[in-house]
């Protein structure tokens, strides 16, 4: 139990820090990199509550997908330098203490539904946790997502088909000047097109690209 | 303290999420950051999410956890490319400078 707490206070300790550290450092890559740090911690939490499956997903869809893809458009935008001089900024930061208000009103309004609740007591400890020894996470999640839920899964995989399309079609540049093979052109010239036949007069020779 | 319940991991995620909001509030220069904030909001949702299926042993949450890692891998994916599409429209992806639509 005392192991558990330790744990916990260690991965969620890491996790605010390096969330915190998302929205404040000033380089956009080491934002990325405190994602990703983020993602990590959440995902050893996630797997230190019985949540294998998920914690293991997290990890290769957000650290292994999302983290690199961040990281690809900042490097290939160039804007890794340009960010936040928020603190220092000039006249124009008037929406930052209504912002920091509204987030401290949401997050006090968080704090009292979470500690106003009355808690079942087995939900008030971890001990309490029930895992299923001869079942493993990812065996019982696979039979409850293929049964009950196959149509949330299927459009599931919908969106994702969505979102490739999209993001294929969105970034789709058709060049001009570019010199590129046909197929179709290639295959559907016929004779006349390719061979002229010409007589050739003595001593004229013959002008080509008329 | 040192017995970890639910209440918890609801503290952590409320925590993760306020951070998520503050970030979106805070970037004005940045819109990367800004989706990178929606990423934390929506991590902090997936806590939640997971520590109550653990906690009162129903596995529909973690069902529910992996769609919304789905949408939130497809909102990522889109909105970078938006994102690559207006940077080589306009050359910038400054947010303040993004008012085209002059809202």
């Amino acid at each position: 139990m005392i192991a558990h707490a330790i744990v916990f206070y260690i991965f969620s300790l890491i996790a605010i820090v390096s969330a915190i550290m998302v929205t404040v450092s000033k380089n956009t890559v080491n934002s990325v990199f405190f994602l990703i740090l983020d993602f990590i911690s959440i995902s050893c939490l996630f797997i230190m509550i019985g949540a294998e499956f998920l914690g293991m997903i997290m990890l290769i869809v957000y650290v292994g997908a999302v983290a690199v893809l961040f990281l690809f458009v900042v490097m290939m935008l160039n804007v890794a330098q340009q960010k936040n001089e928020w603190f220092n900024s000039s006249g124009r930061s008037s929406h930052i203490p209504v912002g920091l208000l509204v987030s401290i009103i949401i997050f006090f309004e968080l704090i009292i539904v979470v500690g106003g609740w009355k808690y079942k007591p087995d939900l008030l400890d971890s001990i309490a946790i029930e895992i299923n020894t001869d079942l493993t996470n990812t065996q019982s999640l696979g039979s409850v997502i293929y049964t009950d839920y196959i149509h949330l899964f299927q459009l599931s995989g919908m969106v994702l088909l969505v979102a490739m399309i999209g993001a294929i079609v969105l970034t789709f540049r058709q060049r001009s000047g570019v010199k590129r093979q046909s197929y179709f052109k290639q295959i559907s010239r016929d004779r006349k097109d390719g061979i002229e036949l010409v007589d050739v007069e003595n001593n004229k020779g013959v002008k080509i690209d008329a | 303290m040192l017995s970890i319940g639910l209440g918890h991991y609801l503290t952590l995620a409320a925590i993760i999420f306020t951070i998520g909001i503050v970030g979106i509030f805070l970037n004005r220069k940045n819109i990367i950051v800004i989706l990178m904030s929606i990423e934390l909001i929506l991590l902090a949702v997936n806590i939640n999410l997971v520590s109550f299926s653990i906690f009162i042993n129903d596995l529909s949450g973690q069902v529910f956890t992996l769609f919304i890692l789905t949408v939130a891998a497809a909102e990522a994916a889109i909105g970078l490319a938006i994102i690559v599409v207006y940077y080589r429209n306009s050359g910038t992806i400054r947010v303040e400078e993004i008012d085209r639509l002059k809202g």
